[in-house]
Order: C-alpha cells, then sequence, then structure tokens
C-alpha cells in the first residue's frame, strides 16, 4: 500500500514541477497614462476610481498585480484566463478606442454586473477580500455609472 | 467699342450653355422618385434580421440551445455583411453598429438564457439603427415590454406579440410601438 502512494506522490511531483516550467507572459504594461483610460475618458471621483482599481483593474486592465502565488503553476493558469477572457469583456485601459455605441452599451453591462454580484467574480474576491465590494461601494460605484450613462 | 460686344457676347454663350448643361444634366435625380419613399433593401442585411428573428424566436421559446445556434449563424451574417456600399458617416456608423452587435452575438454562443437576454435587447437596438440606415424589404414591427429591464424592445415580423424577454413566464406581455415599412 504504503510503496503505491509514494509512487503517485512522486509522480503528482514531476508533474507538479513540469508545468512551472511553462510561465506565460504577465500581464503588466508599463504605459498607464494613456489617453485611452477610462480615467481619462471621464472625469472619474476618487472614490470610484479606488473601488474600480481594486476590484476590477486585475483582469479588466493593462495592469494586473500579481501576488506570490502567481509564480506557481497551476495558480497562474487559472489567473491568466480570467485576466485574458476579463480583458476580451472589457479593458479600462482600452476604454478610449471604444466607438460611443460600445462604451455605453459596457457601461450597462458593468452596472448590470455589479448589480447581481455577478462580479467581481467570487473565486477573486475569495482571495482579495478587499476587493469585495460593500453595500456601500456599490451604490458609489452604480450612482455614478448612472450619473455618466444620463449624460450621454 | 465691337471687341467689348464680342467678348460679351461670348462670355454670355458660355454662361448660356453652362446653363444649358445644368438643365439637361443626365442625373440620377431625374430617376429618383422623390414624391415616395423609395423602399430601400440590402441583401446582406436581411441575411442578418433573418439570423435575428430565428434568435427571437428561440428566445420566446425558452430555448437557450436553439438561441446559442443562432447567435453563431449571427456572427456569420453580420460578418457577411458589406460596409463598402454605404459611404461616410453612415459606413462608419454600421462599423459601429456591426463590431457590437457581433460582441453580442458571440455572448449569446455561450450564455444562459438570462444573459441571452440581456445581450438581446442592445442587440434589437443595433439592428434596428442598422435597419435605419440600410432599410428593409419586409414591413416589420417594433414591439416593447416596459417591463423588462425598465423597458425594453425588439423587431417582429408579425403584430402579435410573443415577449422573447420572458418566453412562456409572460408570453404575451408587449405592445406594438411603430411600423417599420
Amino acid at each position: 500500500m504504503k510503496k503505491i502512494i509514494k509512487k503517485i506522490l512522486f509522480i503528482g511531483l514531476i508533474i507538479f514541477l513540469l508545468m512551472q516550467l511553462y510561465q506565460p507572459a504577465r500581464n503588466e504594461s508599463f504605459e498607464q497614462d494613456i489617453t485611452s483610460n477610462f480615467t481619462k475618458v471621464y472625469k472619474v471621483p476618487k472614490n470610484v476610481e479606488t473601488i474600480l482599481r481594486t476590484s476590477c483593474y486585475d483582469c479588466h486592465s493593462n495592469k494586473t498585480n500579481y501576488p506570490w502565488y502567481s509564480y506557481i503553476q497551476p495558480a497562474r493558469f487559472f489567473m491568466e484566463s480570467h485576466i485574458k477572457e476579463g480583458k476580451e469583456n472589457l479593458n479600462f485601459n482600452e476604454w478610449g478606442n471604444y466607438s460611443g455605441r460600445k462604451q455605453k452599451n459596457k457601461l450597462d453591462r458593468i452596472a448590470k454586473q455589479i448589480k447581481s454580484n455577478e462580479m467581481p467574480l467570487a473565486s477573486y474576491t475569495l482571495i482579495h477580500k478587499n476587493a469585495t465590494l460593500s453595500a456601500t461601494q456599490k451604490k458609489e460605484v452604480l450612482d455614478w455609472i448612472n450619473k455618466i450613462e444620463n449624460s450621454l | 467699342m465691337s471687341i467689348a460686344a464680342i467678348l460679351l457676347l461670348a462670355v454670355t454663350y458660355v454662361n448660356a450653355q453652362a446653363g444649358h448643361n445644368h438643365s439637361t444634366m443626365k442625373m440620377d435625380n431625374k430617376k429618383m422618385d422623390h414624391s415616395k419613399m423609395t423602399i430601400k433593401s440590402d441583401a446582406k442585411a436581411e441575411a442578418i434580421l433573418s439570423d435575428y428573428f430565428n434568435l427571437k424566436d428561440a428566445l420566446v421559446n425558452d430555448d437557450a440551445k436553439e438561441a446559442a445556434q443562432a447567435g453563431s449563424k449571427l456572427i456569420v451574417s453580420l460578418k457577411a455583411f458589406d460596409r463598402k456600399t454605404y459611404k461616410g458617416m453612415q459606413q462608419m456608423e454600421l462599423i459601429e453598429i456591426i463590431v457590437d452587435a457581433t460582441e453580442h452575438a458571440e455572448h449569446i454562443v455561450k450564455s444562459p438564457i438570462d444573459h441571452q437576454r440581456e445581450h438581446f435587447k442592445t442587440l434589437s437596438k443595433d439592428v434596428a439603427d442598422l435597419l435605419a440606415i440600410t432599410g428593409t424589404a419586409n414591413p416589420l414591427y417594433e414591439q416593447f415590454c416596459p417591463m423588462y429591464d425598465k423597458g425594453s424592445a425588439w423587431l417582429s415580423t408579425s403584430k402579435e406579440v410573443k415577449n422573447p424577454y420572458y418566453g412562456s413566464k409572460m408570453l404575451k406581455c408587449g405592445s406594438v410601438k411603430k411600423q417599420i415599412n
């Protein structure tokens, strides 16, 4: 019995170590101050900006703040798939490049996702407790988005 | 004196020619009948519409799988749209519409029915805006449900109201807002 368990653990360890060889490029851009930034397109109040940066930007911008365990597979793999999909759907750094139509629709989507608690992802806030949106924070963001939508 | 007269005559003659040119201009203006709206039709736009209606029907029937399939067909017909037959601002607008509509169709392909319906709302607006530019050959109806997401519209080929946002839960909820064509 013990021999088999030892063998399985050994193979598991080898696979684990081999996995570490796969380290794709990280989502880290040094150009933060570009005109297509969401914060350059709108006058975003400081509190709303902080909320967005803390709870959204890791997956929805060009700069993810990677934690220490991001160097370890398979954690990194799951992270990258979230980041890739997140950026495809919404990238706050690319906001200025969206058409007016797309911007309007995205604002609507952001509000809906926050309202329904689908965003930020539960799997994300589980690890990043500070990214969880309190009722007050949700209201702040939603009220501001509503204000922008009405002004468009 | 006579030279001046000749010159004057020459200028008058040239001007008269120009005048004649305008009146005998064989422009499309003559062919275009401004007295009634010409019903425009774009085959590629009609293809998009057709796939849109299949999607709408699937949602009416609460069939997420069918809706996903209609969504993927819609992506194809959107891609096939030829915007080059339009110019300037219209072309720009059409490009934006197609890009946006495609994104919604893509989401519809991989979402559960609640999300499909959310995207269908914005997609319906995109398609309506598309039609405003391309026109359509057949009569269409814009229908409206005041309850879904603070009020949502959709397009239909028949006056009969069948709600794609609620499906069987509230099939008849809605009214015809206007007729297109």
